[in-house]
C-alpha cells in the first residue's frame, strides 16, 4: 500500500520569543504569548531560505534509508515563500538529492496546506505506477508583516517525505480534501506580506474546514477519535489545533506529541508536516495517526496513517537525522535587531 | 518601514557585473553535492576537482568522486569586514577544511566565533551562497557547520 | 646573455592622490625615471607596465598602449606590453624588462607598474583584490585578502607560537622605516599598542597588520650594462632573477605556512646571482600583511621556519640590524599600489645602494626585492649589487 517510505525535518537554529517582538510594539509579551499558545518562533540564518530549508529535509528523509536517486520519479514543494516568484525550489532539491534529471518537478502553493497536497500529488502517482517515489515537501521562511498578529507566530522550517509504495515505514490508509473559495487569508503578487481576514480566519475558514475534512474522514473510515493514536491538525498557533481537537472529540494526549508549534511557530506549509514528523519521531509499529492540513484560501487535506514494523527495521534508520525535538532543543535566541537582519528587514544599498 | 522579501543580500560578486547565469550553473553539481575527482592511478582526491592530475599528469585517470562531506579545520579566520554578498554575513569563521579523502577547500563556517578550533571536525549543508541582487539569480551550494 | 644594469629610477609619492589619474600617475613616475637617467623618450625602445587591475580600478584595459600614448610615445610606436600577476604585476614587469634587455631585443627598456586604487570605494576595492585568489573556490566562500592571511597567521602561531606582539613589532618596524621615507604613504611612527588596539579585520590580523590602499606609480630603466655608464655614474647591476609560482589557492599548498613560491623563487635568484644570504645587506620583502614579512623572511632563508618573528622582536629586522627588511617602510608604511610595489621596490634598493637613501641609509653593496601575488602563487625576486 502506498505510505510514507522516509521523512525528515529541518528547522533553522534561531528563535526569537514572542515576547522580545511585542517589546519592539509596546504590546503585552506574555498575554501574547499565553493567548496564541506560542512562545518562540523559529528565523532563518542569514543564508537560508525555502530552498535551503527543503534540501536539508529531504537529505534527512535520505539519510534516514537507502532509497535511490533514480528511483525518484517526482519531487514537489509546497511553500508561500519560494525563493524564486518563476523557477522552481523543486529543480534544486531534485538535483541536491541526486533525483535528477529523470524526474517530474514542481511549486505547490496552497497557502500553508500547499505540503500535504504535494503528498496527495505524490501518492497519486506511486499509486498509477507512474513513479517509484516522489518527494513531497512542505516548507517556508514565513512571512508576516512587522508589527501585525501574524509577526509573533511566522517561522521558518520544513519537512520531506518520501512516498512510496514498497516497505512503507506508514501505510496511508485514505486521504480526502475539503475545499471552498474562502478569503481569510491571501498574498497579492509582488506584496512582501500577507494579509489577513482577523477574527474571520478562524470559524468560518480554519475550523469549518478542518472539522470538515476531518468528519470527512472519519465517516469514510468508520472510525472514531479514541480509534487513532495520535492526532495532528495545522498549527498556525497553540489554540487553534487544540479547539479543532476538542471539537472533534480528540484528547490532548493524542494531539500534544504532534504539536510542534509552541516553541516553533507557524512554518506555515512546513507546520503540519514537521508536527506529522514529531509524531513519526516517536511512533510504533500500529500506532493510527489522524492528520489534518489547513490552507488559507480555504482548504483541508485529511489523511489516515498506519505505522507499520518497516519503522523498527533494519530498513530504516531514525537515528540517522535528528528529531524534531532535537532541532527544537539546538537553538540560539536572539533579539529583534538581529531577527530584523536575518529576515532582510534592514535595507542594504545594492 | 520599508521593508523587501525575505534573505535579500546585496552582491558585489564579479564587481556589480553580473555575470552571465552559466558561469554558476556549470559548477552546480560540484557546488551542491561535493562532486570532486579522483584519480584512479595514483589514488588522490580532487576537491575542488581538477581535470588534470598534478602528480600523474597524462598518465592520471580521472574519474568523478562524490565527497562524502566530512572534515576538519586545518586553519581559519574570523572575517569582520568583507564585501558583497558576506556583507550582512559579518562577523563569520572562514576556514580550510580538510576532507576525509584528503582534500582541501575553503568555505565558510557557520558556527559561533568563538568555538572554532583548528581540528573542529565538521560536516557540510547546503546554503544560499549568494545572489546576484534581488532580482538575479540566486546560487546556492556547501557550506559546512561543526559536525 | 647580456648583463644589464639599472640606469634611472622615478617613483611617485604613495598615498591618496585625489588629483591624479591613472596615467599622470605613470606620466609623473616616468618622468622622473628619464630625469633620473637623463635620457630623451626617443631613446626609449620598449616599455613593460605592471598593473593588476586597471579594468576593475578604472574600467581601462590596454595599459600598455595608453601608457605609451600618455608618455609621448605613440609616435615613435615603440612596444608597450602591459604585465599582469596580481600584486607581483610590478615585480614581472621588471623581470619581463630585463629579459628584453638581456636577450638583446632592446637596448633601454622601461620597467613600469601603476596602480590606481582610490576611484573605487573600499568594498570593490576589497572584492577586486580577491580576485587575486581563485575566485571560483575561495572568492565565492567569501574569502578577503586580509583573511587568506589571516589563516596563515592561525597556522603559524598555532604551530611555531609566534607571538601577537612580535607579528605587532613588524607593522612598528615598518612605520619607523617609513616615517624617514619621503615618498611613504604614513610618515609617523607607531607604538605595539597602536597596532595591538586597532580594529580586528580578519582574527588575528588587525587594522595595523594590512598595508593600505594606495595610488601610485614607479618606473625604472633598463640598459645593457656595457652602455650604463653613458648614462649614469652609479649603475646598479642586476645580478639575479628569480620568479616561481604556486598553487592559486591557498588551500591547495602543502604548508599552509610556508610560501613555497618564495622558497623557489629566492633559490633561483641567488643560484643566478651566485651570493650567499649573508651577502645581502636588506630586503625590500613583500608585507602586504605583517605575517607575510615574517613568512618572507624565512622561506628566503635567512632563518630558519619559526624563528622571523624573534628576529623581528631583537630588531635584527630594522635598519642596522643582521638583516634590514623593508628599509623604504614597506608595503605596509610607503603603501601598496598593488600594481606598482614592484617597481617601487626596486627604486628604493638601487636609491639604497646608490647612497642615496637619505635618513634611511644602509651600508651595503648587494640588496635584494621579493613581490608575491597573490597568497604566493605568483612570487619575483631580483638581487641587486653596486656595478
Amino acid at each position: 500500500m502506498v505510505g510514507i517510505i522516509s521523512y525528515g525535518a529541518y528547522i533553522p537554529r534561531y528563535r526569537i520569543k514572542v515576547e522580545e517582538i511585542a517589546r519592539v510594539w509596546g504590546a503585552n509579551g506574555t498575554e501574547i504569548s499565553r493567548g496564541l499558545g506560542v512562545y518562540e518562533k523559529a528565523l532563518p540564518d542569514m543564508d537560508e531560505d525555502t530552498i535551503t530549508i527543503s534540501v536539508e529535509a529531504a537529505r534527512a528523509a535520505m539519510a534516514r534509508r537507502k532509497v535511490d536517486p533514480v528511483e525518484i520519479g517526482a519531487v514537489y514543494v509546497g511553500s508561500e515563500s519560494h525563493p524564486y516568484a518563476v523557477k522552481p525550489t523543486a529543480v534544486t532539491v531534485g538535483e541536491a538529492i541526486g533525483a535528477t534529471p529523470v524526474m517530474t518537478a514542481a511549486d505547490y502553493e496552497f497557502a500553508c496546506k500547499a505540503g500535504t497536497a504535494a503528498i496527495q500529488t505524490s501518492m497519486g502517482l506511486v499509486k498509477s505506477g507512474m513513479v517509484t517515489y516522489s518527494v513531497a515537501i512542505g516548507a517556508d521562511v514565513a512571512q508576516g508583516e512587522p508589527g501585525d498578529a501574524l509577526e509573533y507566530t511566522a517561522a521558518a522550517g520544513g519537512a520531506a517525505m518520501i512516498i512510496g509504495n514498497k516497505d512503507p515505514i506508514a501505510e496511508i490508509n485514505h486521504t480526502c480534501s475539503f475545499t471552498t473559495d474562502t478569503p481569510d487569508f491571501w498574498r497579492r503578487e509582488n506584496k512582501p506580506y500577507p494579509r489577513h481576514g482577523g477574527r474571520f480566519t478562524g470559524e468560518p475558514a480554519y475550523f469549518k474546514h478542518v472539522v470538515g475534512a476531518s468528519k470527512l474522514m472519519l465517516e469514510k473510515m468508520g472510525t472514531k477519535p479514541s480509534d487513532y493514536t495520535y492526532a495532528v491538525f495545522h498549527q498556525p498557533n497553540g489554540k487553534f489545533p487544540v479547539q479543532a481537537a476538542s471539537m472533534l472529540g480528540f484528547s490532548m494526549d493524542q494531539i500534544k506529541p504532534g504539536l510542534a508549534v509552541t516553541y516553533l511557530g507557524n512554518t506555515y506549509s512546513g507546520a503540519s508536516m514537521v508536527g506529522l514528523s514529531a509524531v513519526l519521531d516517536n511512533a510504533k509499529p500500529g500506532d493510527r495517526i489522524f492528520m489534518t492540513s489547513y490552507g488559507s484560501g480555504s482548504g483541508s487535506d485529511s489523511f489516515d496513517i498506519t505505522v507499520t514494523d518497516v519503522i523498527n527495521s533494519d530498513l530504516f534508520n531514525r537515528d540517522a537525522a535528528p528529531t524534531v525535538s532535537a532541532l527544537l532543543a539546538d537553538k540560539k535566541l536572539v533579539d529583534y535587531a538581529v531577527y530584523a537582519k536575518h529576515k532582510g528587514k534592514v535595507v542594504m544599498m545594492e | 518601514m520599508w521593508v523587501v522579501p525575505e534573505q535579500r543580500l546585496s552582491v558585489i560578486y564579479s564587481g556589480g557585473h553580473k555575470m552571465s547565469v552559466a558561469r554558476f550553473w556549470r559548477k552546480q553539481q560540484n557546488r551542491y553535492n561535493l562532486i570532486g575527482t579522483h584519480c584512479t592511478t595514483c589514488g588522490k582526491y580532487f576537491y575542488p576537482p581538477r581535470a588534470f592530475c598534478p602528480d600523474c599528469r597524462r598518465d592520471g585517470k580521472i574519474v568523478e568522486h562524490q565527497f562524502k562531506g566530512t572534515g576538519k579545520v586545518v586553519t581559519y579566520s574570523i572575517i569582520r569586514s568583507s564585501s558583497g554578498n558576506f556583507k550582512l554575513l559579518t562577523p563569520y569563521v572562514l576556514a580550510i577544511i580538510e576532507l576525509d579523502e584528503g582534500s582541501r577547500l575553503t568555505s565558510h563556517i557557520i558556527c559561533e566565533i568563538d568555538k572554532v578550533y583548528i581540528g573542529m571536525p565538521v560536516k557540510r549543508v547546503f546554503r544560499k551562497l549568494g545572489e546576484e541582487g534581488s532580482s538575479g539569480a540566486i546560487h546556492y551550494g556547501t557550506k559546512f557547520v561543526p559536525a | 646573455m647580456r648583463e644589464v644594469a639599472v640606469i634611472g629610477v622615478g617613483c611617485t609619492k604613495f598615498g591618496e592622490k585625489w588629483e591624479s589619474s591613472f596615467r599622470n600617475l605613470f606620466v609623473e613616475a616616468g618622468a622622473l625615471a628619464l630625469e633620473d637617467a637623463n635620457i630623451s623618450g626617443e631613446q626609449i625602445d620598449e616599455i613593460f607596465v605592471g598593473n593588476m587591475s586597471a579594468g576593475r580600478f578604472v574600467e581601462q584595459e590596454h595599459i600598455g598602449a595608453l601608457i605609451a600614448d600618455y608618455a609621448g610615445l605613440a609616435t615613435n610606436n615603440i612596444p608597450a606590453t602591459r604585465v599582469e600577476a596580481a600584486c607581483a604585476s610590478g615585480g614581472l614587469s621588471f623581470k619581463q624588462a630585463y629579459t628584453a634587455v638581456a636577450s638583446g631585443m632592446s637596448d633601454i627598456v622601461v620597467a613600469a607598474g601603476v596602480e590606481k586604487m582610490t576611484d573605487v570605494g573600499t568594498e570593490v576595492t576589497t572584492d577586486v583584490l580577491a580576485a587575486a585568489a581563485d575566485r571560483e573556490w575561495e572568492g565565492i566562500a567569501g574569502v578577503t585578502f586580509p583573511g587568506l592571511y589571516a589563516m596563515i597567521a592561525t597556522d603559524y602561531m598555532h604551530r611555531y607560537g609566534l607571538t601577537r606582539e612580535q607579528l605587532a613589532q613588524v607593522a612598528v618596524k615598518n612605520h619607523e622605516n617609513g616615517a624617514k621615507n619621503p615618498n611613504a604613504q604614513f610618515q609617523k611612527p607607531i607604538t605595539l599598542d597602536t597596532v595591538l588596539n586597532s580594529t580586528l579585520v580578519a582574527d588575528p590580523l588587525r587594522l595595523f597588520d594590512c598595508s593600505p590602499v594606495t595610488d601610485g606609480a614607479a618606473a625604472v630603466i633598463l640598459a645593457p650594462l656595457d652602455r650604463a655608464r653613458e648614462f649614469t655614474d652609479t649603475p646598479i647591476k642586476v645580478l639575479g632573477a628569480g620568479q616561481a609560482s604556486s598553487t592559486i589557492a591557498l588551500h591547495d599548498r602543502k604548508d599552509i605556512s610556508t610560501i613555497d613560491a618564495t622558497v623557489a623563487a629566492g633559490n633561483r635568484a641567488f643560484k643566478m646571482a651566485g651570493v650567499e644570504r649573508k651577502d645581502i645587506g636588506f630586503v625590500e620583502v613583500h608585507d602586504c600583511f605583517t605575517i607575510a614579512e615574517i613568512c618572507a623572511i624565512e622561506d628566503l632563508g635567512f632563518c630558519k621556519k619559526g624563528e622571523a618573528g624573534r628576529l623581528t622582536e631583537e630588531g635584527q629586522t630594522a635598519i642596522g640590524g643582521k638583516i634590514p627588511i623593508n628599509p623604504s617602510g614597506g608595503l605596509k608604511a610607503c603603501g601598496h599600489p598593488v600594481g606598482a610595489t614592484g617597481i617601487k621596490q626596486v627604486y628604493e634598493t638601487v636609491k639604497q645602494l646608490r647612497g642615496d637613501a637619505k635618513g634611511r641609509q644602509i651600508d651595503t653593496e648587494i640588496g635584494m626585492t621579493h613581490n608575491v601575488g597573490g597568497t604566493g602563487a605568483t612570487v619575483v625576486c631580483h638581487i641587486f649589487g653596486r656595478a
